[in-house]
Order: C-alpha cells, then structure tokens, then sequence
C-alpha cells in the first residue's frame, strides 16, 4: 500500500474521533470573504518571501513537481541566497548548481501512484494565475470517496493529495444548496458553507496562509523571473520617453510658428 | 533650391550623386513634397505603422537566433529566451506586444481613411495596397501567433486552417495540403516558421513600398477631403501646402514619442495586457488532448471570429468572415458620395459609420467570450450593423444631404 494514501486514511480515522471536539463553528467569521474571490496578494519584489517560498517549494513541492526552466544557480542569484546555503540546505543530493529543478519523483511512479504525472510548475502561476493556485492550495477537505481520501474546491476530483495537511490541518467542509434561477429554470447547487478544523495542523490560520502566500510567491517569481528587473527598467525606459517626447513637441511648436 | 547641384559640386557628395540621386531623392520626397497642412492626430498612423513594421523586423532577427522551431524544441525555445537569452524577455515582449501594436494603428490608420474619404478616387490603389498590406499582416500575425507551439497556437491553428475545409469540394484536400499532416503538427510549425520569417515579410516590404509610391504618386487626402493640387500659387506650390520635411518629420517625431511612450508602459508592466496580448492558455504547451475553453483568436481577429460563430452553418460562416474582410477592397466603388470627408456628408453616412463603429468593437468583445445563446444572437445583431455599412453604402451615400465643400483647407492648430 503506497505511503501517502496510508497517510491520509490515518488522518481520517484521527478526523473521525475528533469531529465531535472539532465541531465549534469559530470558522465562519475568517470566511467573510467567499473562497472563489480570494487573492494571493503576493509581491514579488518582496525578497525576503521568496526566499521563503523557495524553502517552502523544495520542502513540499519539489519531490514530485519540477520545474524544468529554472536553474537553482539562477533562484540562488535572484534571490540573494548564498552559494554556501544553496549547497548546504536547498540543493537535493546530486545536484549541482547549474542544473534546472527537476523533481526526484519519477513519471512512471506519479502515473501510477496519481494517475498522472505531476505538472511542472515552472509556468504555471502564468498558466493559472496566482490567485487560482492560492486558492487551490486552500481548499482542499476530506472527501472518502476520492482515492487520497481528500478533495479539492478549486480543481474538482484533484490528483494532489492534501500534502499541506501536516501545516494546515485536515478540514471537513460543509455544504449548502443554493438555488438559482437562470431563464424561469431553477438549479439547485452545492455551495461552500463553511470548512470545519478535524485535525488541527502545526499552523495557525495566519502562519498559514503566509506560508501560501511565501510559496505562491515564489511560483510567481519562477513564472517570469526577469519580472523585477522588467518593471524597474520599464520605469526609466517611460521617464526617459516622457522627456524625449516632450522636447520633440517643444522642437515641433518652433517649426511650426509659422504655419497658419 | 540646390536643384540639380549636388551632380556638379566637388568631392563625395558629387562622385555619389553623379552614380546614385541621393539628393535628388531626399529634394522630391521630403523638401519639395507638399502635404495638407491641416493633418489631424489621425494622420500619426501611417509613420507609426511603418515603425512598428521596423520593431517587428529587428526584434525577430533576434528572435529568430535564439528560438528552435519543431514539435518538441517551440515552446522550450520560447522560455529558454525568455528567461536565459539576454534580455529575451524584451525582444520576446517587444515583438509579442508589437504585433498587437501594428494591429491597434493599422485599425486606427484604415479608420481615419472611412472618416476622411482617403479611398476614394484618386486614390483607390493606394487603398488597394494597403488592404492587401492588412490581408499579409493578418496572415503574418496568425503564423507568428502559433510559433510558440503554446495550446492556444495549437487550437488557434486546428480552428483557423479547418475553415478551408469549407471550401467545397477542394476543401479537405486543401486542409491536408496546407497541414502538410493530417493534423497541425511538426510539418505546420516548420513551414509557418519559413513563412512568418520569410516570405510574407518580403510580400509586406515589396505592398509598403507599392504603398508609399502610390501615396507620392496622388498625394495625401486630408481631414477635410480636398485636394490641395487644385489651388497653387504663382509658384506652383500648393497653396495648402508644406513641405513634408521638416514639418510632418518633427510632428511624426511627436507622435512617435507619445506612441511609444504608451507602447513601452504596455511592453515593461503589463506585457500580457490581461489575458489578450499573450493568453494563459498560451503558457501550457501544445496538447491535442486539451482544448482551451474557451478557444478563442488573437483580439485583432476576433469581429471576424464573433461573424464565423454567429451563423449556424459553418460554410456559409466562414464564407460571410470571407466577405467581411475583403468588403472593405469595393469600398472605393460602394461608395457614390461626391465628397470624401465626414464634414461635408450627411447623417445617413454618419449613422451607417457609427453603426459599424459599434457593430465592430462590439464583434470584438464578443469573439472574445464563450459561446452562449444570449451573445450569439447578439453577434448576429451587429453583424448585421457590419455588413449594412458595406452592402448598403451605393444607395446611403448617394441619398445622403451633403455640405457644400470649401475650396480651401480649414486650419485648426
């Protein structure tokens, strides 16, 4: 029996003794704004979150997920980690600086263990959106019927097992039915109503979704990584225009004094 | 004036002038050409266009060093410029966002020539090039736009090629032929390559240069659709007259300044312009497994995609997208009014162009979205605003209450 899934059902066993415990409605004021207009805001100039988003990203992402165009010499140089600390504490053995991040986890076994390969993730904050991925990292809850036992609000019947539960906590979510009427014709819709905390994880609610925010940063960052440097070039280029074209009118209205 | 002088003056400038009339050449198409001097902000897009088709040029030559074109090397090759190529990113960006660019000007460009009659006699050739110019620039776009090998290239390709198709009998064969596969695949990507940086920048220098000739040829139209070679002084100059350089040289340089300005605030902050300039589905390889929902073509060719959607049958669909483009080549013929300009015509000419101004941004935004009952009929709406422009301009134009036209050019600085 593979590891994860052994994982999960342990989780939901321990779920199902603390349900009962777990039950106190404290969740519905954090939920004031409705999971599908949740934001990342993340910043990408902000170096300090991507260093820890690139922490959080080989802790928890890079054992199955590559990301196959970025090299971690480069991460090491944007980022302002010292080749040292690259080496010591990020760099997974074997590999050497120049290599591009590729996952330790092989094709074959994620086809079988997931059913798919797990994408890379080189591009997909561009692909997806931030937001997208800070929501899908926020919604899954435990669902018996799914093989790794949990599910998820954003990508329906998701391949991903809940690999943050360890930080977040295993969540039960609760539904309720909404109608809505489209033309005179009325459907009734599950909808989230609130989640509920079986298994309290290591993190507090806030440390979480720092932690998110770190890493869907740093997916921000590997997306485009001249990103930084694009914006704060673009601002001189706009300056340097500006004043271009403001002497070219300047030269214009001479030229043209005498036209009538 | 130094007429002929420069063949007779000493040293260089003589040998050179003697063998090659670079004098000669600069005195009759820039100091002694005579443009209306009442140009509006309108007339900024034609030298705008013919920039941008040098930013597109330089910023491919680039491009092409670094990228691999192939099933398997297109999209690595993208990314390999755009995050380890020096300042990839802004050729990638600069050529990405120019070719929106070309599109956004050459629509402003062909627009000013509805507001001001610049189709009509005497110049319904220059109109001629420059459609075919907007014929090879979309031709040139849809190529560029698959060369990413990205799932929108892919889809992009499989929908737009399948609309030969429709072709009756020849069709099928057709698709097969220009695929040079049974599907888009390897065989495509590599002969779009040689055609995107080959043969079609060759076809769109040879119609500008047909262009700009033609132009010198009957001389610029102005905002007020007269001719200004009607009215010369004891000299024989145009009355209404300036010398193109230096007066529209240091004004183009103005419009310049403020295009690009607007230009680099796209290409350094929001290269991807929300989703239209460069698509999220664009940053996922090719896949004929995945089908982008939904798919839908770079924003300049949506009106003409909204059209295609808009009518059940896919032939007759495809031919009315058909139409839709090439209405535009009879507009000299389509339209019977004796004045050109917007000024001096009537409101049944202003209403048909309003309603075609609408129908237009309005097919745009709807090619854009998925397909739902409420927004197809809708594009069936303006489609029909579209097509009343052209179909029924012999006949508004000719009605239409026209003003009496000056003889001489209003001057508004």
């Amino acid at each position: 029996m593979n590891k994860l899934a052994f994982v999960a059902v342990a989780l939901l066993g321990a779920g199902g003794a603390q349900s009962v415990v777990a039950q106190e409605p404290a969740a519905p004021a954090a939920e004031a704004v409705p999971w599908p207009q949740w934001q990342a805001e993340n910043e990408v100039s902000n170096v300090a979150s991507l260093q820890r988003g690139f922490r959080n990203f080989m802790s928890y992402c890079a054992g199955c997920h590559s990301m196959k165009y970025v090299r971690y010499s480069r991460v090491a140089t944007d980022l302002k980690i010292p080749t040292a600390m690259l080496k010591a504490d990020l760099l997974p053995d074997g590999a050497a600086p120049a290599d591009y991040i590729h996952a330790s986890l092989q094709a074959q076994d994620g086809v079988a263990w997931f059913g798919k390969e797990p994408p890379d993730l080189s591009l997909i904050a561009r692909s997806r959106g931030v937001d997208r991925i800070y929501r899908f990292l926020k919604t899954f809850y435990l669902d018996p019927t799914r093989p790794t036992r949990t599910n998820n609000l954003v990508l329906d019947a998701a391949a991903m097992p809940a690999v943050l539960s360890d930080l977040e906590g295993v969540k039960a979510a609760v539904f309720r039915n909404v109608d809505v009427t489209v033309a005179g014709k009325t459907t009734t819709t599950k909808e989230l109503d609130h989640f509920v905390t079986v298994v309290p994880g290591r993190m507090s609610g806030p440390e979480f979704d720092a932690f998110l925010r770190d890493t869907v940063n740093f997916l921000d960052y590997a997306g485009e990584p001249a990103q930084v440097d694009r914006r704060s070039i673009g601002v001189w280029v706009v300056l340097f225009l500006l004043v271009f074209t403001w002497l070219a009118w300047l030269l214009k209205k001479e030229y043209w004094k005498d036209v009538h | 004036m130094a007429s002929n002088d420069a063949e007779y003056s000493p040293g260089f400038w003589g040998w050179l002038n003697r063998r090659l009339p670079v004098e000669k050449f600069v005195r009759e198409q820039l100091l002694e050409y005579y443009a209306p001097k009442n140009f509006n902000i309108w007339y900024f897009f034609g030298s705008l266009a013919l920039l941008v088709l040098v930013m597109q040029l330089l910023s491919g030559i680039f491009l092409t060093m670094f990228y691999k074109v192939g099933e398997t090397t297109s999209f690595d090759s993208v990314e390999f410029i755009m995050r380890e190529v020096n300042y990839g990113w802004l050729l990638r960006y600069l050529h990405s966002v120019g070719a929106s660019a070309f599109f956004v000007v050459i629509y402003l460009h062909m627009y000013r020539a509805l507001l001001y009659g610049s189709y009509k006699a005497p110049r319904e050739l220059l109109w001629l090039f420059g459609m075919f110019i907007y014929l090879a620039l979309m031709a040139e776009a849809f190529m560029g736009y698959v060369l990413p090998w990205g799932n929108m290239s892919y889809w992009a390709a499989q929908v737009i090629i399948n609309l030969f198709s429709t072709i009756p009998a020849i069709g099928p064969g057709l698709v097969e032929w220009i695929r040079g596969d049974y599907g888009v695949a390897d065989a495509t990507l590599n002969r779009f390559f040689s055609l995107h940086v080959v043969a079609i920048p060759l076809v769109l220098l040879l119609l500008v240069v047909l262009h700009l000739v033609a132009l010198r040829q009957v001389g610029s139209n102005n905002p007020d659709g007269i001719e200004i070679k009607e009215h010369r002084g004891p000299d024989g100059k145009p009355l209404d007259g300036i010398p193109f350089h230096p007066y529209y040289t240091v004004k183009d340089i103005v419009g310049i300044g403020l295009f690009l300005t607007l230009f680099a605030v796209v290409v350094f902050f929001v290269p991807t312009f929300g989703n239209l300039f460069l698509e999220e589905a664009n940053f996922e390889p090719a896949n004929p497994l995945s089908t982008p929902e939904p798919i839908a073509p770079a924003w300049y060719f949506t009106p003409f995609y909204a059209i295609l959607r808009a009518v059940p049958n896919q032939r007759l669909g495809a031919l009315l997208l058909l139409i839709a483009v090439l209405a535009f080549f009879f507009l000299p013929w389509l339209d019977r009014s004796p004045v050109k300009s917007i000024r001096y015509r009537g409101w049944w000419f202003r209403g048909f162009l309003a309603a075609f101004t609408i129908s237009f941004g309005a097919l745009m935004w709807l090619g854009l979205k998925p397909v739902s009952p409420a927004y197809v009929n809708a594009a069936r709406i303006f489609s029909v605003g579209y097509f009343a422009f052209f179909l029924l301009m012999p006949w508004y134009s000719r009605w239409d209450r026209v003003k009496p036209v000056p003889a001489r050019v209003r001057f508004h600085e």
